[in-house]
């Protein structure tokens, strides 16, 4: 991707327009602001996410990473600037730093709930397809709640593409992830780069860099 | 699938829950039941009839903010708003959802309570009943919007009964008129439109609420 800028613009004043006069790809971001009462935690954050693009998202702890990418999920509105996202809701795959699933439910019934919730038709298939090339399939019907913080990140990652979402916004993916759990997530990964979009925020660039068509570096 | 197949899914969701987790329901029949106990030991033998159906709203405005105040824990400790936010097509589907699961909580939590009321105190009639009926409805529309919002505040336990109960004060005075009024008509047709107001108000603005 090109355009994307390194770190950030000098000046968030960009006001909360919606009147997008640029051209845009699946997703970019203009003058980005979001403040939480005093403390401005994103200030004039720019970047163009293409079809087919993968954003790596780096910076420290508290640089605004996971509220960047809350931004881009639609779970939070900018305090100022302009996010235009041409995917609807229903495409957006969120992977969060919690599973959000269910712990009392199990993998089946987690899946399944969001597999009613996305419409998909043929959510049964699917849902025993990823449960399966996630190797949670075994314990399909055992609770969340007993699950360990590598299968709980497994199991969202199965949520997070049950409903093959053409923007995928994964908040540290490789988190909690073994090997074998990693690698999955890599071949998950090459297989998806040609019909998705990316926003990846990461510590560990160089796991995602080969992936990579721009990057942002938020200080 | 339509809206309506998200909130059964929604809502069944919310009743399996409480079937393996069991920390709403029984809370609030405990509560209810040990309330009207101690109401039957604390009112004077001659009391009012009137006295004794208002100490009936009193236990049952605060069962339903013990119930409400559990109503988005799942939600809030695992973050799983965020999930269904993303997931259905109209955000107020999760409102309607939750609010029918406390629906169910509420009405099973009357049904044992209405009889332990009949036997500690006096006989429940139809207008306490229509009033109970329509008072759950406005505490279903209005509370679960309220406990949604509680939810988002770090007060939360503070803010919730702050916030619910000045709203449920139309709720009691039209509950406790349809139960004492010899005409409770005009009690039952304004909690009628109170609840047809909020449940509005409520489903039209949950979309703002599980927004930052």
């Amino acid at each position: 991707m090109t355009g994307t800028v390194p770190d950030m613009a000098p000046s968030g004043r960009a006001a909360r327009d919606t009147s997008s006069q640029y051209s845009c790809g699946v997703i970019c971001a203009r003058g980005l602001e979001k403040r939480f009462g005093e403390r401005r935690v994103l200030r004039g954050v720019e970047f163009d996410v293409p079809r087919a693009g993968f954003l790596l998202v780096t910076g420290p702890n508290g640089s605004g990473k996971t509220t960047l990418l809350r931004i881009c999920a639609g779970l939070a509105a900018p305090t100022a600037g302009e996010l235009v996202a041409d995917v609807e809701r229903a495409r957006v795959g969120f992977l969060a730093h919690e599973p959000l699933v269910y712990r009392e439910l199990t993998a089946l019934e987690n899946l399944d709930l969001y597999g009613r919730l996305y419409r998909i038709p043929e959510r049964r298939e699917r849902t025993g397809m990823l449960l399966e090339r996630f190797g949670l399939w075994d314990e399909r019907h055992t609770r969340a709640a007993s699950y360990s913080r590598g299968m709980l990140q497994r199991l969202a990652l199965c949520r997070t593409l049950l409903h093959e979402p053409e923007l995928l916004v994964l908040d540290e993916p490789f988190s909690s992830l073994d090997d074998e759990g990693a690698a999955l997530l890599d071949r998950e990964l090459e297989e998806r780069r040609a019909n998705a979009s990316f926003v990846v925020a990461t510590h560990d660039p160089d796991r995602v860099r080969p992936y990579a068509t721009s990057h942002l570096a938020l200080a | 699938m339509t809206y309506l197949s998200d909130v059964a899914a929604l809502a069944r969701k919310d009743l399996t829950l409480e079937l393996r987790a069991r920390d709403t329901l029984p809370a609030m029949l405990l509560f209810v039941l040990s309330t009207l106990v101690i109401f039957h030991f604390v009112l004077p033998a001659d009391s009012s009839e009137l006295a004794a159906k208002g100490l009936l709203w009193v236990a049952i405005v605060f069962t339903a903010l013990l119930g409400l105040s559990r109503a988005f824990t799942a939600e809030r400790e695992q973050d799983v708003i965020d999930g269904l936010v993303l997931a259905t097509r109209d955000r107020s589907a999760i409102w309607l959802g939750k609010a029918l699961s406390i629906l169910v909580f509420l009405v099973l939590a009357e049904v044992v309570a209405l009889p332990a009321f009949a036997l500690f105190f006096t006989d429940v009639g139809g207008g306490t009943i229509a009033g109970v009926v329509l008072a759950d409805l406005g505490i279903w529309a209005v509370g679960t919007l309220l406990a949604a919002m509680a939810t988002a505040s770090r007060a939360r336990e503070l803010l919730l009964p702050l916030i619910f109960l000045p709203l449920a004060i139309p709720i009691v005075i039209g509950g406790v008129g349809a139960s004492v009024a010899g005409h409770p008509g005009k009690y039952v047709a304004f909690l009628g439109l109170y609840d047809a107001i909020f449940a509005l108000v409520a489903w039209g603005s949950f979309d703002y609420v599980v927004t930052e």
